[in-house]
């Protein structure tokens, strides 16, 4: 595929969910850039991937359930998120399992995300 | 040519030294004429601004570092407000909301909104993360 977006921001989220807090800040920062009306992409990393399981049930630990959050993002005008296509693979994703507006991207796309935005943030 | 920086900061100042670093890079760059608006602390990174951190007499402090770079060169330290609260730093006016006796925060940081990590990235021409380890 090809990545056209020039400048704007590009959150990059790299770690599951549980046991921490960075991807919901990750998730947290891509929504507010989008609510300031900045152009922002985000891009789902290795086990970042794994944020994007569906049917997750947090009730039981008592934090909230980032897949709605995830699933909230076009309200926002955050149509599209990027998600490394190996690391789906490599955690046994399929393509079902993945929300609407997902974009699978290679290696080359990937490189190609880190180049065209002005900013990005790691997390 | 001269560079308006913005620091992004998720690494506590008891995680590693990640925070120390970014606060030396923060030096590093003002002592080379480069400008430095805004540092945003988020997650885990607003503990950096815990006003009772006590840190041990033959370390660095990093509330110290920072501090130093807000009062020589006006660099603004921003704690993201929700991140901050969950973790206990209150501001004035938080700690009479939440109805706690005094302050946690240290005089050198203010609580803010995410808002104000954007409006940084928009005027910044670069934009560096000091990220959390692992």
């Amino acid at each position: 595929m090809s990545v056209t977006t020039e400048g704007g921001v590009l959150v990059v989220t790299r770690h599951p969910q549980p046991g921490r807090s960075l991807a919901r800040a990750a998730l947290d920062t891509a929504l507010a850039t989008a609510a300031f009306d900045q152009p922002v992409n985000l891009l789902f990393l290795g086990a970042g991937v794994l944020q994007l399981l569906p049917q997750q049930d947090s009730t039981s630990v008592g934090v909230r359930n980032l897949r709605k959050v995830i699933d909230s993002m076009p309200l926002y005008d955050l149509e599209r998120c990027y998600v490394d296509a190996d690391a789906v693979e490599r955690f046994g994703l399929t393509a079902e399992d993945l929300p609407c507006g997902a974009v699978l991207v290679g290696r080359e796309a990937q490189r190609s995300l880190l180049d065209s935005h002005q900013h990005i943030l790691g997390f | 040519m001269s560079l308006n920086y913005c620091l992004l900061v998720l690494a506590a100042p008891v995680s590693g030294h990640t925070s120390l670093t970014a606060a030396r890079f923060g030096a590093a760059l003002l002592s080379r004429g480069h400008t430095l608006g805004r540092v945003f602390f988020l997650d885990n990174g607003t503990s950096n601004g815990l006003a009772s951190a006590v840190t041990p007499q033959d370390e660095r402090s990093p509330q110290q570092a920072w501090s130093e770079l807000a009062n020589t060169h006006g660099t603004e330290l921003v704690l993201c407000v929700s991140s901050a609260v969950k973790r206990g730093l209150l501001d004035a006016a938080e700690a009479q909301r939440h109805g706690f006796p005094a302050a946690t925060v240290h005089p050198g940081f203010i609580l803010g909104g995410l808002g104000l990590l954007v409006e940084a990235m928009q005027s910044a021409d670069r934009v560096i993360t000091f990220g959390a380890a692992g």
